[in-house]
């Protein structure tokens, strides 16, 4: 197959890693090969976890076909290249959702379940592994095998969060949810502080399907921590005004077409859009009706917001501090943060519910903190260091599919797991076919 | 890879008018990214369609996924290209599933590589499968529409066919030789009210282009698949794909031989 040599990068766009890529189109071209090999769907981890540097990446854009629908149960099947916004696009309008969705729907099935991603509902549904009902996996040795949670169950729990390490994910059964309407009821309700917004986030009074906050990360002194809890779900057919229920008006899109010079976006500009942010967002005091796309992907409605963080890049840093330690952790983790010179433009508070089978899976009970850091020099590195150190102090977690610099120590002691799916891992793919930046970078596979 | 900068998202944002399922598709070398894009935007109008190609297991999964997106009634067979004894009774078995078939897409192709040019053995699949095999299925096809008085014939050609090169005359050479047994083919069929239109494309960007160096102005087949689409609705004969391609093809038509055999293109 025709490769090309050139540098990418995930989402954050740091690093960037010069990789040999192929881009199959038919599913019989999903083959492991004799070499390094990790395969990349969208792209949209955010760190090295789709890279392969001086390696082979494997693009499954074109595999991504529809291949079955079981309209009554709701049981969809297709292939892992497939996006979330190509599904939604189909199952939707017959009433359908999906079970998880992440921040963007520009993600590919496959990527979904090779990082076990979680939504805003994860306290209540767990994350995407959960409702997964079944795979097709390309092993290193080219076989090609089912697996789920019953039938090789280990293999399964094994890939589910595995970032692609056990094999190619080839094709991805998930049972979605009923859907009423396409709208979704939201309940804002503004913090002035962090002790206040943790209360709302804890308090079941408050509590919905779907519960993210959004934190003014910039906000310091008596306003450290402040921001909005926005709560919602998807509205019933009597919460919906006629019979607009799954009339959708897909919302007009921007793009950022080229990187924007680095200093465009800084602590004072970002400070300004906070406060109006704050202001606007938080006097909606009363339940009102949204757009799913509106709710779930506010910044899929920018194509490549990404480049906003200008030429350098940014690193998303996402961690979880268990329930019992998660107040003082993640208090202690945004005054760090304030304290330090590196502003970060972007919080995203989330509640997680219990960890789930997947063995590599990030989440775990307790409160996820997700930041976006611009890198503007090495000192973000130091302050990353620190983060995890508290990290680490509490119990807590990073995120593999956002990360670009944790270190192997780290990543041992957050993933105690790490052993048991190893074990696995070396007895489908002996030689370490399946390997990425991340995988050398955090030394897995290595004995 | 430099891309064209309005072949993605500029067509794909068109809306289809609606109508009434009115044509029955058949896709010749239907699993190409270019013959999957054409597909999906006839699919997207409401059309039938019969997809054909050598690989039953990638028509299997198409043909399940137009169904699925598009809502549409989608069959599929075998179809070699080389293999042109089997082609009467393969267009037969069309008519048996899709008995109003309106119109016909030739989406087939291999590119090969240099190697065409030294190695005749290896050269004569590039010139069966882009020229032998379909002239053999058109006649067929325009056997079937010609009494009909109704139908369209679409063969996907290319830019290659427009002037031989020493990097890949062989390819160009069969598909200038398609090029012009369908300008033969529409002189014919004119009479019968049958439309044959002939498509250049330039480079796109599909897994026969993959990685090639050099390649500029690189379109996406979701841009191709949507103008050949649409070129049933304007009257052009021939179209270029993206359009400035018939200005560069006129420019390099138009170099005078003494001067163009010295070329290195």
């Amino acid at each position: 197959m025709a490769t090309l040599i050139t540098s990418i990068s995930g989402w954050g766009r740091y690093p960037v890693q010069s990789c040999e890529l192929e881009r199959p189109e038919r599913y019989a071209d999903l083959r492991p090969g004799a070499d390094s090999v990790i395969v990349r769907g969208q792209g949209r981890s955010y760190g090295d976890a789709a890279l392969n540097q001086n390696g082979r990446v494997l693009l499954t854009e074109r595999i991504n076909r529809l291949l079955e629908f079981d309209m009554v149960n709701g049981i969809l099947r297709a292939e892992a290249g497939t996006t979330l916004a190509e599904i939604l696009d189909v199952i939707v309008p017959m009433g359908w959702f999906l079970p998880v969705t992440p921040g963007t729907k520009f993600v590919s099935l496959g990527g979904c379940v090779a990082a076990d991603v979680h939504g805003k509902n994860h306290h209540h549904d767990g994350s995407f592994g959960e409702h997964v009902l079944g795979l097709e996996l390309i092993l290193a040795d080219d076989s090609r095998v089912r697996c789920s949670p019953s039938e090789k169950p280990d293999l399964f729990w094994a890939t589910v969060g595995g970032m692609g390490l056990t094999g190619i994910i080839g094709e991805v059964t998930v049972r979605l949810v009923r859907l009423q309407s396409a709208l979704m009821k939201v309940h804002q309700h503004a913090a002035v502080n962090f002790d206040q917004l943790f209360r709302i986030l804890q308090d079941p009074d408050l509590d919905d399907r779907y519960a993210v906050a959004w934190i003014d990360s910039l906000a310091t002194g008596k306003d450290l921590g402040r921001g909005i809890a926005m709560c919602g779900h998807h509205a019933a057919s009597e919460e919906v005004p006629d019979n607009s229920h799954l009339d959708l008006k897909p919302a007009r899109g921007h793009s950022v077409p080229f990187d924007l010079p680095a200093w465009i976006l800084n602590s004072r500009s970002i400070s300004a859009f906070n406060s109006r942010y704050y202001k606007k967002e938080g006097g909606k005091r009363y339940p009102f009706l949204s757009n799913y796309d509106t709710y779930f992907y506010p910044l899929d409605a920018i194509a490549h917001w990404n480049r906003l963080y200008g030429k350098r890049g940014f690193v998303q840093y996402q961690c979880v501090i268990p329930e019992a330690t998660s107040f003082a952790g993640i208090h202690r983790l945004l005054e760090e943060l304030s304290g330090s010179r590196q502003p970060s433009f972007l919080a995203v508070l989330k509640r997680l519910g219990p960890q789930g089978r997947g063995l590599l899976s990030f989440p775990m009970s307790g409160y996820t903190l997700a930041l976006d850091i611009p890198i503007r020099n090495k000192g973000i590195f130091v302050l990353l260091n620190k983060l995890d150190e508290i990290v680490l102090q509490h119990g807590g977690r990073v995120y593999l599919a956002k990360d670009a610099r944790l270190s192997a120590e780290s990543f041992r002691a957050m993933y105690p797991r790490f052993k048991e799916w190893l074990a696995i891992k070396n007895a489908v793919d002996p030689q370490n076919r399946f390997s990425s930046s991340l995988s050398r970078r955090l030394e897995i596979g290595m004995i | 890879m430099k891309r064209f900068p309005f072949a993605d998202g500029f067509a794909l944002k068109r809306k289809f008018v609606e109508k009434p399922a009115s044509e029955a598709v058949l896709i010749l070398g239907a699993t190409s990214a270019i013959a999957r894009a054409t597909a999906a935007a006839f699919a997207a109008r409401g059309d039938v369609l019969y997809l054909a190609s050598r690989d039953e297991d990638e028509l299997r999964r198409i043909a399940a996924d137009l169904r699925l997106r598009y809502g549409v009634e989608v069959h599929y067979g075998v179809f070699d290209a080389e293999a042109t004894d089997t082609h009467e009774l393969f267009f037969k078995a069309v008519i048996a599933a899709m008995p109003k078939l309106t119109g016909v897409v030739l989406a087939f192709g291999y590119l090969g590589d240099q190697k065409a040019a030294t190695d005749f053995n290896y050269g004569k699949k590039i010139i069966d499968s882009n020229y032998t095999g379909a002239a053999s299925i058109l006649s067929h096809c325009a056997n079937y529409f010609e009494p009909l008085l109704r139908g369209f014939i679409i063969g996907i050609s290319s830019v290659a066919g427009d002037r031989g090169r020493q990097s890949n005359y062989v390819y160009g050479a069969a598909k200038g030789a398609l090029s012009l047994y369908l300008q033969g083919l529409r002189n014919r069929l004119y009479p019968s009210g049958v439309r044959v239109i002939t498509v250049k494309p330039g480079f796109v960007d599909t897994a026969m282009t993959y990685g090639l160096p050099g390649l500029f102005l690189v379109a996406s087949p979701q841009y191709i698949g949507e103008c050949i689409v649409r070129s049933l609705d304007k009257s052009a004969d021939v179209i270029y794909l993206p359009w400035f391609w018939r200005y560069i093809m006129l420019i390099i038509k138009h170099i005078p031989e003494p001067i163009f055999k010295r070329m290195k293109l």
